[in-house]
């Protein structure tokens, strides 16, 4: 009966700075590139440019940050709850699944925007149940949920390709390519010169200041850390670990399967085969950076979101592939990982 | 270099070992022969395991001189024992599991011919009347087979020296008799044995010479025949001053009920258990660490099933669905280990009590802190609400603890409840029980100081491997009848000759 670890590092107690982390990454990525014989400068500079370099750009940006802090968001609850909810990307696809299905179904009965509304509900119905369903197999079955989440992820995955190839094929012939366009009236719009829609970035942004509140401001975030923390002593103050996993696990669930259902309707406007576009797993890394800090998500999703963004135009300009932002992205981690882990060890 | 039979294999003089302030050990000498069974007798805290962590080099002595085979050694690392041939034989068998038997076997044998090492188990196992098959998973041995398996370990890398810590818990009388018949065969052939116990009946039955320690300082030395009665009065001194200061009142209503417990958790487990506990009753648990009191508190605090019997506490019933909610809350425990099993590392004093109390679902940084400051002001807690639980010293733990049982607890179940506390903050925490327990609760606690038990207590209860030996009110028993019962002699078999 011994008290588990939290994963969150708690004590910010040692004095090595947080400024060494981006020095860190931005060393080592800069000698890989100097390796490579490119020049960081060039680079950096077409990042920038493909991202924050006008309004339209970075409004692609906004329409990828969206997705990523609604799954980082539903991170800082698993995480809080002590689970690594790696499951996240399969929950990602159900709720791109989920909310496809009901804009499929024969329509006439009810206005467009009521549909919409409650296909976005079901993604989030769809992802909170494969949250619920890793969150089980542990509570029940004792597996593991990082084993139970990443076998949940081939499902969600080969789920979707199924219905791609088999029951949801584009008329005529099936194709990687994904389903057929959904009707316009299911599309979240986006105004003129404008690439991300407004309701997906309000949804956003209202999650976010939700999982603020509930973590640090509610008796549920309280129990959520003790029960994370020290799952024993929580059930002396009458709390159930293992129901608050399970809260925990629909509630990252939830808000993963709405960031799929918002790649459905407001960016591919079909399913495709790889509607979650590996989101959850960057989130995993963006709430890692962010020393699992709800105050940091925001501003590092909306960086990972650059850098993503960023690198779509490297191949063209540059002749460099794309890959270019994972690599960055996982320097950067690596040295967070590094550095909170030497900070730790110190105090 | 043979050290004949009869003569010294290890002689300690005068060794000190010292842990800040505390004296764990305060000049010990005594003389370990080949060919002999020694026991080392004492109670909680009399300095046993520290001795003995010494002989295996895991701790080194403050000073004393320690004498092998006649020669002055220098014991700093277990390799420095292991060199010499001292072996020591843990209660929890140190293996591998998930390895079987003959690879725990090899993993530390000289040599790596599995065709040989596998029939030099097999010739071991048989000459000992074990029956081990090689090839089995450790994993899926009995507590008994994982101990012949260390046996035959230590016995292949030609241990001189042989120390076993409580080796008879949780094994079967049938394998309690094989390892006996092969300790007495160890001995014959010039061994120098030294069994940890506070089985008075083993001890009897095996060694040839006994050494109480008692305060880390050896009270007694004693060789067959053994005069059992002054054995316990060595190990347990007398009361300084035994009088209660609890005293009795009307028992109420039945506060908690067991009947026919069994559980298979912990080092002994509990066999047969059926008690019960009414309002107005203080219960002492009694016995050597790991005789089943940790599990009894837990399975009466609901935070352990157990695996047949039924238990009945109050108002909720049953206990043998998962506590829920709040409401479960008329039944608290405190346990041991405060930090890592009844509060949490990193929330503050204000979080705790946010969590204990009746709590809004929204919460301000400002909620509870007004309460949480009269509380730290009445329970005298130094720290402030802000403080984290890891912040405080070990006794503001416990103080936490305490302010942090509700008003409605009805049974308080408390673990070594005065652990690290002075006179001054015991003496404020049995008030704090007394009031909180009111006219209608009950308190029941595990304590390795029988004073504090004689002396606190309405009821003693005494544990021996799971079991309870003596259940009786503190003013109708006396100590000489509860350190036999704690060495696992119920007073109708006191006179008893051993088995």
């Amino acid at each position: 009966m011994k008290a588990q670890q939290s994963i969150e590092n708690q004590s910010p107690g040692s004095r090595l700075p947080l400024l060494l982390i981006p020095a860190l990454a931005l060393t080592l990525v800069c000698l890989l590139l100097l390796v490579l014989g490119l020049s960081p400068l060039t680079i950096g500079r077409a990042l920038a440019s493909g991202s924050v370099g006008n309004w339209l750009k970075f409004s692609h940006v906004l329409s990828v940050w969206s997705p990523l802090l609604l799954c980082s968001c539903g991170l800082l609850f698993t995480f809080r709850a002590g689970l690594w909810n790696i499951g996240i990307e399969g929950q990602v696809i159900l709720g791109a699944i989920c909310c496809t299905a009901v804009l499929r179904l024969p329509g006439g009965l009810l206005p467009p925007p009521a549909v919409l509304t409650l296909a976005l509900l079901a993604g989030g119905a769809g992802g909170g149940l494969w949250g619920i369903l890793a969150g089980e197999l542990r509570n029940r079955g004792g597996v593991n949920e990082i084993f139970g989440g990443l076998g949940l992820n081939f499902v969600g995955q080969g789920l979707v390709i199924w219905l791609i190839f088999g029951p949801w094929k584009r008329a005529g012939i099936a194709s990687m390519s994904g389903t057929d366009l959904l009707p316009p009236h299911f599309w979240l719009q986006c105004p003129p010169g404008w690439r991300v829609a407004p309701v997906a970035l309000a949804l956003a942004v209202l999650t976010l200041a939700a999982s603020i509140l509930l973590l640090d401001r509610t008796r549920f975030g309280l129990r959520l850390r003790a029960a994370g923390t020290s799952p024993g002593a929580a059930r002396l103050f009458g709390i159930e670990p293992d129901r608050i996993s399970l809260q925990a696990m629909f509630l990252a669930g939830l808000l993963a399967g709405l960031a799929g259902g918002l790649q459905v309707t407001a960016v591919y406007h079909r399913l495709i085969p790889a509607i979650s576009s590996g989101y959850g797993y960057l989130a995993l890394l963006v709430v890692m950076l962010a020393n699992y800090r709800p105050l940091a998500v925001p501003l590092i999703a909306l960086f990972f979101a650059c850098l993503v963004t960023g690198s779509i135009q490297l191949p063209i300009s540059l002749q460099i592939d794309s890959s270019l932002a994972g690599v960055i992205q996982g320097a950067c981690v690596l040295s967070a990982l590094l550095v909170y882990g030497l900070r730790k060890e110190k105090s | 270099m043979e050290t004949l039979p009869g003569n010294d294999m290890i002689g300690l003089e005068e060794i000190h070992k010292r842990f800040g302030r505390v004296e764990a050990l305060a000049g010990v000498s005594m003389r370990i022969r080949a060919g002999s069974v020694h026991g080392i007798v004492g109670e909680n805290g009399a300095g046993k395991s520290t001795l003995m962590k010494i002989l295996t080099g895991f701790i080194s002595r403050t000073s004393g001189t320690i004498r092998f085979a006649g020669r002055e050694v220098d014991l700093r690392t277990p390799r420095d024992a292991d060199r010499l041939g001292i072996g020591m034989l843990y209660q929890e068998p140190l293996d591998f599991p998930r390895l079987s038997v003959l690879d725990n076997f090899m993993v530390a044998a000289a040599g790596h011919d599995p065709g040989r090492l596998r029939q030099q188990l097999l010739e071991l196992s048989d000459r000992f009347g074990f029956s081990l098959d090689p090839d089995s998973a450790v994993e899926r041995l009995t507590v008994g087979e994982r101990q012949q398996l260390e046996l035959l370990r230590l016995i292949h890398r030609r241990c001189r020296v042989l120390i076993l810590d409580e080796p008879t818990t949780g094994i079967s009388q049938e394998q309690q008799e094989i390892l006996f018949a092969a300790l007495r065969a160890l001995r014959d052939r010039g061994r120098a044995i030294i069994l940890v116990s506070h089985k008075l009946a083993e001890v009897r039955s095996l060694c040839d010479r006994v050494t109480v320690l008692r305060q880390g300082r050896v009270v007694a030395d004693q060789e067959q025949p053994l005069d059992e009665d002054r054995l316990l009065q060595a190990m347990f001194g007398s009361l300084p001053g035994g009088q209660r200061t609890v005293a009795s009142r009307e028992t109420g209503r039945p506060i908690l009920a067991m009947d026919r417990v069994f559980s298979g958790a912990g080092r002994s487990g509990l066999h047969d258990v059926s008690v019960s506990v009414a309002e107005n009753e203080v219960v002492g648990l009694a016995g050597l660490d790991g005789s089943g009191q940790a599990v009894f508190l837990r399975i009466a605090g609901g935070l352990l099933q157990p695996d047949s019997g039924s238990v009945r506490l109050p108002a909720r019933g049953r206990a043998d669905r998962p506590a829920k909610g709040r409401d479960c809350r008329q039944t608290v425990f405190l346990p041991a280990d405060r930090l890592g099993e009844g509060l949490v590392p990193g929330l503050s004093i204000r979080e705790h009590l946010l969590l204990a109390g009746d709590t809004p679902f929204f919460l301000a940084p400002t909620t509870g802190r007004t309460q949480a400051e009269k509380t730290i002001a009445t329970c005298n807690i130094v720290g402030s609400p802000s403080t984290p639980a890891d912040g405080l010293s070990g006794g503001n733990q416990q103080r936490l603890l305490l302010s942090l049982i509700p008003d409605r607890a009805r049974l308080i179940l408390l673990e070594n409840p005065t652990r690290g506390l002075d006179v001054r903050s015991a003496s404020w925490m049995w008030q704090f029980l007394h009031r909180r327990m009111g006219d209608d609760g009950a308190i029941i606690f595990a304590s390795p100081d029988l004073e504090e038990i004689m002396t606190r207590a309405t009821r003693i209860m005494v544990f021996f491997n799971g079991r309870i030996l003596l259940d009786a009110p503190t003013d109708r028993t006396d100590l000489q009848t509860v350190s036999r019962a704690i060495t696992g002699r119920t007073p109708e078999d006191a006179r008893l000759p051993a088995a």
